[in-house]
């Protein structure tokens, strides 16, 4: 009934052998390995460089200085598209504002963090999340676009849980709202799969020894929340305030939650 | 098979060594640039036009040439000037110039920003009746596909060819294998399997295991 590729489980050809060894991955590396890359490149690539990998120490968000014409470039590039769709009748700009105000101001990681904070106090809806966690974090409110089938991860004293997408940029929507630019950076797709201490030390995060490491790679339309444990020093916490505790990378694998000092020292 | 005929994804980056460090950034930081809130928005928005489907946009980003050198939004934003181009909604002229040239398509089903909140809130479920019992349950072992396939894919060279586990068996979902590139969902069972990275890399640590979802075509028995 497949109707596309070679037959499955053929065995391998030297061609296959090539391909697994060398070229698409030297293809994928290509753009970041050669730095001689960007001399014969368009414009628009050359100081895409600077924003769009994060790999060149750049601060985020300042780097609105390295190169006015290429960034009019791409806002020429965008507004020339949306007028186009405009004309065709194809989109409706007030539901571009709609859809953007909505990722900007009410679908973020303080969903997922609610979530955190209601499973740290609940046993009852921890455990709905472990059994079926598309409906416990519905009941929440939270449901929809990239969340439609949600699986729950928690981290334990002897097991940590990393989530990242290899592929492309799956991430949980809902509780998450949208990915940050390194989890969908070539650094971070690349290595948190087979050195996930080294991605773990560029957060400043170190585990225990002994701590068993799971990444999770998503690969399909499930969508992984971690669940990170609850701080000492919170008992008899209210669900807000533990949920302010609740940090986006603590719900990817790539921090820990803040600790009830930690929270008192960044609100001063 | 001839390299040119060949399909090409540049987007399977697992396990490769792309240098360079992870730069965390602040929760609060949305966007970078303001032309990237646009862009996000005019891929929903087109996305609700229904003409294509989630495999076809991964199937158009993942083979983008230039796609190692632009940024995720610079992805989006080419791939939906392709897509759009590959649907035949507009011409590169069209493109080209960002203005209609050419009558457009009719009918197309326009996202009103009044119907945003409700597209969003129920999202697109994956999950399909399955045709047949799923071939596999928790704790079997099972050895993925190993080698190229000339088309779109889900599973990871990484994980390819490798002996794991299966974790959890996922109902059956649409097939992006088929469904990027318009042919049809033919719903297949997904599982999680689970790899020890011992066995994944010569240099894998003890008690690292990595977790991909694989639907049933990738996967064959292993004793």
């Amino acid at each position: 009934m497949l109707t596309v590729g070679p037959p499955m489980f053929a065995p391998p050809t030297a061609a296959d052998n090539a391909w697994k060894g060398t070229s698409v991955r030297a293809i994928a590396r290509e753009g970041y390995d050669s730095p001689g890359v960007t001399a014969a490149a368009p414009a628009r690539t050359i100081a895409s460089m600077g924003h769009g990998h994060d790999h060149d120490g750049d601060d985020h968000g300042d780097d609105h200085d390295d190169d006015h014409s290429e960034l009019g470039e791409m806002d020429v590039r965008v507004r020339a598209l949306e007028t186009l769709l405009t004309e065709k009748g194809y989109i409706d700009p007030a539901a571009l504002d709609e859809l953007i105000e909505t990722y900007e101001t009410k679908i973020g990681p303080r969903n997922g963090a609610r979530v955190v904070a209601k499973a740290w106090v609940d046993p009852e809806f921890a455990d709905w999340l472990r059994r079926d966690a598309t409906a416990a974090i519905a009941s929440l409110g939270y449901t929809g676009r990239q969340g439609e089938h949600m699986v729950a991860v928690e981290q334990t004293d002897s097991t940590h849980n990393m989530v990242v997408c290899t592929l492309c940029s799956c991430y949980p929507w809902p509780v998450l709202g949208l990915p940050p630019t390194w989890y969908k950076s070539a650094p971070y797709r690349s290595r948190v799969v087979r050195d996930p201490h080294g991605v773990l030390a560029d957060f400043g995060v170190s585990l225990p020894d002994g701590t068993d490491v799971r990444v999770w790679d998503s690969t399909a339309e499930i969508r992984y929340l971690v669940i990170p444990q609850r701080p000492s020093g919170t008992d008899g916490w209210s669900e807000e305030r533990l949920a302010e505790l609740v940090t986006r990378d603590s719900m990817i694998g790539v921090g820990l939650p803040l600790d009830p000092a930690q929270l008192e020292a960044s609100a001063s | 098979m001839s390299d040119t005929a060949r399909y090409v994804s540049h987007a399977d980056l697992g396990g490769t060594a792309a240098p360079g460090r992870v730069e965390p950034e602040p929760e609060d930081l949305r966007f970078h640039h303001d032309w990237e809130r646009r862009v996000l928005g005019l891929n929903l928005a087109a996305g609700g036009l229904g003409t294509w489907n989630i495999d076809m946009s991964r199937r158009v980003r993942e083979t983008l040439p230039d796609y190692a050198d632009l940024s995720y939004y610079e992805i989006w934003l080419s791939s939906l000037e392709r897509g759009l181009v590959e649907r035949g909604l507009v011409s590169d002229e069209e493109v080209a110039v960002g203005h209609s040239i050419d009558e457009p398509v009719r009918p197309v089903r326009v996202l009103a920003a009044d119907a945003v909140a409700g597209m969003l809130a129920s999202g697109r479920s994956t999950e399909r009746e399955p045709a047949g019992p799923a071939r596999f349950a928790a704790g079997d072992r099972v050895r993925t596909r190993a080698g190229h396939v000339d088309h779109h894919t889900r599973l990871p060279g990484f994980a390819a060819g490798h002996v794991g586990v299966v974790e959890r068996v996922h109902g059956a979902h649409v097939f992006p294998d088929t469904n990027a590139h318009g042919l049809g969902e033919q719903p297949q069972w997904l599982y999680t399997v689970v790899f020890d990275a011992t066995d994944l890399w010569p240099d894998g640590a003890p008690g690292h295991r990595v977790s991909v979802d694989a639907w049933e075509p990738y996967l064959e028995p292993a004793s």
